[in-house]
């Protein structure tokens, strides 16, 4: 009997114990870092950082990744903890609206003094309440070996006009070529979409502003549309499938056509050298504008940054402190320029950067340096998530004919001008 | 003995349960209701607004129109689901041999979670309405929810079933047989004896699919994922939408008020529901 007790005594507390999370125990008074990171594909490289930073400092670095278009997610129930992070990222001005009650301004920290240009820094009012840590550029990818076999070479796409020629010859030739179209398939997926209702969707947004002088609209007039149309149309006529089937088409697709040299042109970004590098040499990869035909001889890759650092200024006063030397430790010392540079593949708008060994951001370099213009990323002034959705599917039923391009530029117009009334 | 024992150590195996209870399910219940008046980004840091989310969610389109499709997807998912699972059951309990064997397998799809079943039917209905020169489910309205009632007939007729056999097996064979010696057809056996001596199970097979079908969020989510723009896009879905796709922090509170409606909605149906069937219950 006496034992039977115990038994249920013992098994009752061990329930009620396993119940207990395990409580790290923390270093009293000194500050911690806690880093939400964005990018799953530099996860490895951000852990060793911090791995390297504790041992020369001291300072605990944790760092955790929110899975793949979780961040908003993760970051809304993180912040909420009693352990918040410390250091997250916002996508731009947008993504800003929702967290900048938690922004500690930057305006004096030593990062803000180490930024090659305050353009890449996003501001409210006075205060810097973000500022950008990688700057990326995106374009038409091309295999450069399949493009000579074809009988060009980069020299004879110097425009829109040109593109679409040397592209519609290809795609004339495919079967002569062995390949199954010039453009990899324009996956409309969820996995895939951005591309189009994202970044190429930034072009159209990019020459308006230019044309009237601003950086953001209330409503947004479509001037570049049929630009806009022209190119989708290309990508989707000089394609690896029948335009019915791109609503199902993945990212996975549209990248292993271009891998296994099935397509010429793939619409990404320098963030998929890494992958690519694995298959081709960097003499056979190149990254062009994607021309628009507007300003074809004056337009550049498309450079810009939707990753901006903030600091959380609810964090205690030595969170805030050891945050901050962190990232500045990340940006200015010998291991942390070099991870960055190396081991993800960043260009950083920092002072003290190494050279990337990432041949599309070496172009976007040249490109700079030959005068052309880059086109800034406008794309982080979108109204919200709800109007690419609406420009995306738009665009989908437009490729499929069970839409109509006007219904694309309603999406596109209409639908900003009521998004925008709506997040402020 | 065990009564006296039960007495006396009661709290230390009530009490680890309850206070899960508490923490993961009551505590978050009120606290969304509240965040329902109010305005936030984090849960923790909130500007109470009164009715204004309440008001902003009637001028809503897209919630409007979730709602009703939601309400026609339940109604037809329930009816489909329990007429087919019903029909299965009175062939499964035939008594031939490999029954077992279709019963197991007919379960088995209920075993797989919704997503990963989402990703594997848009693939199979994808290439079948490619073939057919169809436009794929991202395209129309009307073959996303087709598929959507597909998959989840497809997952959920196993599990009614299994419910409809037991209350099958449970008809006494005395009342088929006086039956059948008053000279009963089998028409008759079926409509006048075993269907109301099934009503238990009627009852809680309804209950199920309809608050299955009220509630289902990720086989949307990875079939169609709401595409074409919302018109495939189920009320919980379209909540998650409100919460995360768009910007700002007005929207937190949208969303939340959305939940709290979709929550109320839920309860009426199922009490309706329950007490409808359950008046329609015979004792034996």
């Amino acid at each position: 009997m006496k034992m039977k007790k115990l038994t249920a005594m013992s098994m009752a507390a061990l329930m009620a114990a396993s119940m207990i999370p395990a409580v790290p125990v923390m270093a009293e008074g000194e500050g911690k870092v806690y880093y939400l990171n964005f990018k799953p594909e530099a996860d490895e490289a951000w852990q060793n950082l911090a791995k390297t930073y504790t041992e020369e400092t001291g300072t605990e670095v944790t760092v955790v990744t929110a899975a793949s278009g979780q961040y908003e997610t993760t970051l809304q129930s993180e912040m909420a903890k009693s352990d918040a992070p410390t250091l997250f990222q916002v996508n731009g001005s947008v993504g800003l609206k929702n967290w900048k009650d938690y922004c500690y301004d930057l305006k004096d920290s030593e990062i803000f003094s180490q930024l090659t240009s305050d353009t890449y820094t996003l501001k409210d009012g006075d205060a810097v309440p973000g500022i950008a840590y990688v700057i990326e550029s995106y374009g038409l990818i091309t295999n450069k070996t399949l493009l000579e076999k074809a009988g060009y070479t980069l020299d004879d796409i110097k425009s829109y006009d040109q593109l679409k020629a040397v592209a519609d010859d290809i795609q004339s030739k495919k079967d002569e070529l062995g390949i199954k179209g010039a453009f990899t398939s324009a996956g409309m997926d969820a996995s895939s979409d951005w591309r189009f209702k994202t970044h190429l969707a930034n072009l159209p947004i990019y020459y308006e502003y230019k044309e009237d002088g601003i950086d953001d609209t209330a409503e947004i007039k479509g001037t570049y549309l049929d630009n806009y149309k022209n190119l989708f149309d290309l990508y989707i006529t000089d394609s690896t499938c029948d335009p019915a089937e791109l609503s199902a088409k993945t990212a996975d697709d549209s990248r292993n056509e271009f891998v296994n040299s099935e397509a010429v042109f793939y619409q990404n970004g320098s963030w998929e050298y890494a992958e690519l590098a694995k298959t081709f040499g960097d003499d056979e990869l190149a990254m062009i504008p994607i021309y628009f035909g507007v300003d074809d001889e004056n337009q550049g890759l498309a450079t810009g940054t939707e990753n901006y650092w903030c600091v959380n200024k609810n964090a205690s006063e030595e969170d805030i402190q050891a945050t901050l030397d962190f990232m500045n430790w990340c940006v200015t010392s010998e291991a942390g320029t070099k991870s960055m540079a190396e081991d993800m593949g960043f260009t950083i708008p920092f002072k003290t950067a190494v050279a990337p060994t990432n041949v599309f951001v070496k172009q976007d370099a040249e490109y700079t340096e030959a005068g052309l213009t880059p086109v800034s990323w406008n794309f982080t002034t979108m109204p919200s998530e709800e109007w690419k959705n609406g420009v995306g599917t738009a665009l989908t039923a437009y490729a499929a004919e069970t839409g109509s391009w006007d219904d694309v530029v309603s999406a596109f117009v209409d639908n900003w001008a009521m998004e925008k009334a709506l997040t402020e | 003995m065990v009564g006296k024992t039960i007495k006396k150590w009661w709290p230390v195996f009530v009490l680890p349960t309850l206070a899960a209870f508490i923490i993961g399910f009551l505590w978050p219940f009120i606290w969304g209701i509240y965040l329902s008046f109010c305005k936030f980004t984090t849960v923790q840091d909130v500007t109470f607004v009164g009715f204004s989310n309440y008001a902003k969610l009637m001028l809503d389109k897209s919630f409007s129109y979730s709602f009703w499709l939601t309400v026609v997807f339940a109604f037809v998912s329930s009816i489909l689901i329990n007429v087919l699972a019903f029909t299965i059951a009175l062939a499964l309990t035939k008594g031939f041999r490999g029954t077992n064997v279709f019963r197991t397998v007919f379960f088995m799809p209920n075993l797989i979670g919704g997503i990963v079943l989402g990703y594997i039917w848009q693939t199979l209905l994808n290439g079948l309405l490619s073939k057919w020169g169809q436009p794929l489910l991202a395209l129309s309205a009307k073959n996303g929810f087709i598929g959507m009632l597909i998959l989840l007939m497809w997952q959920q007729i196993g599990y009614m079933m299994i419910i409809y056999v037991a209350g099958l097996n449970n008809v006494s064979p005395d009342l088929i047989e006086a039956a059948q010696i008053d000279g009963a057809t089998s028409r008759q056996i079926l409509f006048k004896i075993k269907i109301p001596m099934i009503m238990p199970s009627v009852t809680i097979c309804t209950f199920l699919t309809l608050t299955n079908g009220f509630k289902m969020f990720d086989q949307n989510l990875s079939l169609t994922g709401g595409a074409p723009g919302k018109q495939s896009q189920l009320l919980a879905l379209n909540i998650y939408d409100t919460f995360y796709a768009r910007s700002g922090p007005m929207w937190k509170g949208i969303g939340q008020a959305k939940a709290v409606v979709f929550f109320i909605l839920v309860v009426a149906i199922a009490l309706i529901q329950l007490k409808a069937t359950s008046s329609k219950e015979v004792q034996q």
